[in-house]
């Protein structure tokens, strides 16, 4: 079926084909045609944003939260270089996402016209693909296959860049949906002999872990599913990176917590000492591996990814398989049942009790306080209040965020919205807002920082006009709390530009929005307060004063490894001055 | 070693042993002849840190639009491997092949050199020339302009001795290559 219209009419039509109910943007000169487009329609709400990086991060949460495309809708120039932080972010951490963007007319490109920007220049290194549109003929083609390439293989935020003399011509529409415009097809299925090979591997391993990440939810429910399904099957550990946090429940007996710089020492250990480790759907970051000629030195390392660049790239694995995650994991499981390996009980029992060993430790206790909250028990209390509802937790990125990894449980996937790859502070209070307009009856709570918060608390505007009653949990501790925690590790103490002075009142400014806010600074006050929260159905700005300087532990201070954690408990100020040495003060 | 777009990419399968040492390799790249498909290319390697020697492209099938990039870089195995496979990553790659890895490419250059000079000099531009036979393209009284095709290295020296004999100035084409044998990229 094709049909005669204009390209900004083409912009509508081709969302509606996509099944795209929810877009996140705002106007500007050289997308009014697209507006106005929209204005005449119903199918597509659109969401008005009041800043185009936090359409940006709307749209991540949206997709996180989803399993779908997120799409936002922005202006020529600073709309577009508005958008760069947030393609940047869904490009670190692989979330789908399709951007368009107005462009000048095509006659005046290159004549450095009002509110030009070589947009397509500007976000070619932080989209997985853009394209110009520069003839109506080719605009249904390139739309559709923008959602092609953000879905398919390795997710990851794309652009179009449409000028507005196309949005005003007139061309044939065609849903070509299921066409492909170029060649990319990434293989999905893992070659049966490498499959082979990992399961004999797995097979005979007697300190065995499971190392999980963002690429397991990425690759779907189904996939999600066979990790459980695996580690039912072959009794193994399991950790996860934080973008994996969900895919193996938290409550599971076979769950490590977290791993990485802040992950549990548990993880840690057991990454360290393994003999074979099966990284799924992860990509060794630098956050995770510590120090890289230290990295778990006794492991065979078996890693599934679908990107062939993430294999070999920071850790040399001994079994690459390059295929989608439900794919090998189904193909995986199939192979262990075909060949009914008889494993070390014995050797696994050891293992075990060894991990058992480092649990006992209890890397996550921390100093009780019964003046002032610990933002550790903040998170606690808030995770013990609302875990039996259904709740999805976005987080701004700093100490909060770790504490939020650490102490909040996740028991199912899509539920925790964080900027892993890029750190983007400001990310979580528009992520929530994507988060909420995609499961309005749910509770949805962005645990932030006080200096966070502030990067785009604008957005809680957004959230007051859409009815979205989003809950910021703001753990004030009046710092740059990770800044200063690093200020701590390497300076000298000298707590350079990390204090925040001024601050708003924040339950005054959640007034001014027309939100709702709630202060609490007594441990004894708290869990009324959380409840107040929750009952509240308006956008809430909860200013929690937490004792400010209580720093995020465990910890693998930059350039040690996995096992030279400093612990909360017995680490003092003088092991926190010289916990990394000249070599690892480099890093960041 | 090659890499096409669409199949099982698995490292497993197409990696074998290679000499740890860095030294130059040269890449041919497949790719869609569309807008900004070099600026993917060039702002891969400044992004990611890696260094280009050479660079050549040109379309070379009208047809469906497609070029050709022969790209000499610098590296140890792990990190060309890594190259290729960013390379990969982008969508309008079709194909990325290693000539080095492949074997004993032939990888071919083409120079324009002006030479400026009277007397012996002038005599002797042109005996070197013919000994490598690179071709006058233009003469005036005195100058000339050589066109000489031939590997990287066989031009380095011509120039070299053209030093000495008056060199004006100098342009090459950067690596054209190909895998030897009946066998297509």
């Amino acid at each position: 079926m094709t049909r005669q219209m204009t390209g900004a009419e083409m912009v509508i039509q081709a969302l509606i084909d996509q099944g795209v109910d929810t877009i996140f943007g705002y106007p500007g000169g050289a997308v009014l045609p697209i507006f106005d487009e929209l204005f005449q329609q119903e199918e597509v709400r659109h969401i008005l944003v009041r800043h185009e990086q936090g359409a940006g991060h709307a749209a991540e949460g949206y997709a996180r939260s989803t399993g779908k495309v997120g799409v936002a809708l922005a202006t020529s120039g600073p709309g577009a270089t508005n958008m760069v932080t947030a393609l940047t972010d869904a490009l670190l951490d692989s979330i789908p996402m399709v951007c368009i963007t107005g462009q000048v007319p095509t006659t005046l490109i290159g004549t450095d016209a009002f509110q030009e920007a070589d947009t397509v220049g500007i976000t070619r290194p932080c989209t997985k693909h853009n394209w110009l549109v520069r003839r109506i003929e080719d605009l249904p083609a390139i739309l559709h296959e923008a959602f092609r390439i953000a879905t398919t293989g390795r997710p990851g935020p794309v652009l179009v860049d449409i000028p507005k003399n196309i949005q005003f011509q007139t061309g044939t529409y065609e849903n070509c949906k299921d066409k492909a415009l170029t060649q990319y097809h990434p293989a999905v299925k893992a070659p049966d002999a490498a499959i082979r090979e990992a399961v004999e591997l797995m097979a005979a391993a007697k300190k065995p872990i499971l190392y999980t990440g963002g690429g397991v939810i990425n690759s779907g429910p189904k996939a999600v599913a066979l990790l459980r399904d695996l580690v039912k099957m072959t009794g193994f550990p399991v950790t996860s990176t934080l973008m994996g946090l969900g895919a193996y429940p938290a409550s599971g007996k076979n769950w490590l917590g977290m791993l990485g710089m802040h992950g549990t020492y548990e993880a840690n250990l057991a990454m360290h000492d393994c003999d074979v480790m099966v990284c799924i759907g992860a990509r060794f970051d630098d956050r995770i591996t510590g120090r890289i000629d230290a990295f778990s030195p006794n492991s065979k390392k078996i890693h599934i990814d679908i990107d062939p660049s993430s294999i070999n790239k920071n850790v040399v694995v001994d079994l690459p398989i390059v295929g989608d995650v439900g794919s090998v994991l189904e193909d995986m499981i199939a192979a262990w049942n075909a060949r009914k390996p008889v494993q070390d009980k014995a050797a696994h029992a050891a293992w075990w009790r060894q991990i058992d060993g480092w649990r006992a430790r209890k890397c996550l206790t921390y100093r009780h306080s019964a003046e002032a909250i610990m933002p550790q028990y903040a998170i606690e209390r808030l995770f013990e209040l609302t875990k039996g509802r259904d709740t999805y937790i976005a987080t701004e990125v700093g100490q909060h965020q770790m504490w939020a990894a650490q102490y909040y449980h996740f028991d199912e996937p899509n539920r925790f919205m964080t900027s892993g790859g890029l750190g983007t502070m400001g990310y979580g209070l528009p992520a929530a807002i994507g988060t909420q307009l995609a499961h309005p009856g749910s509770l949805v709570i962005d645990i932030a920082g006080d200096a966070s918060i502030q990067m785009n608390i604008q957005e809680l505007s957004t959230a007051v006009q859409h009815n979205a009653p989003v809950k910021a949990f703001i753990l004030n501790n009046q710092y740059m709390g990770m800044v200063r925690q690093w200020q701590q590790l390497l300076h000298g103490n000298r707590l350079s530009h990390s204090y925040v002075d001024s601050q708003p009142d924040f339950v005054r400014l959640a007034e001014a929005y027309g939100a709702v806010g709630i202060r609490c600074s007594k441990p004894a006050d708290l869990d009324d307060a959380i409840e107040e929260m929750i009952r509240i159905d308006k956008p809430v700005l909860f200013d929690c004063h937490v004792v400010s300087l209580a720093n995020c532990f465990p910890m693998i201070p930059s350039g040690k490894a996995h096992n030279e954690m400093l612990l909360g408990t017995d680490v003092s100020d003088v092991d926190i001055g010289t916990a990394i040495g000249a070599a690892g003060k480099v890093l960041v | 070693m090659m890499i096409v777009a669409g199949q099982s990419q698995s490292a497993y399968f197409l990696e074998e042993e290679f000499p740890a040492t860095e030294r130059s390799h040269t890449l041919s790249v497949l790719v869609d002849n569309e807008p900004g498909v070099l600026a993917r290319v060039v702002g891969l390697f400044s992004g990611r840190g890696y260094n280009i020697e050479s660079l050549t492209v040109s379309e070379i099938e009208h047809s469906n639009h497609q070029s050709r990039i022969t790209i000499v870089t610098t590296g140890r195995p792990p990190v060309i491997s890594q190259i290729m496979h960013q390379l990969g990553r982008l969508i309008p790659v079709h194909k990325v092949i290693n000539l080095t890895w492949a074997g004993d490419a032939l990888e071919r250059e083409l120079a324009l050199v002006k030479v400026a000079g009277k007397g012996e000099m002038r005599d002797e531009a042109l005996r070197l020339a013919q000994a490598f036979n690179a071709r006058i393209v233009d003469a005036t009284l005195d100058s000339y302009v050589f066109e000489m095709t031939g590997a990287p290295a066989d031009i380095d020296r011509f120039v070299g001795l053209m030093k000495e004999c008056g060199l004006v100035e100098l342009a090459r084409t950067g690596l054209a290559a190909l895998a030897r044998g009946k066998m297509g990229i």
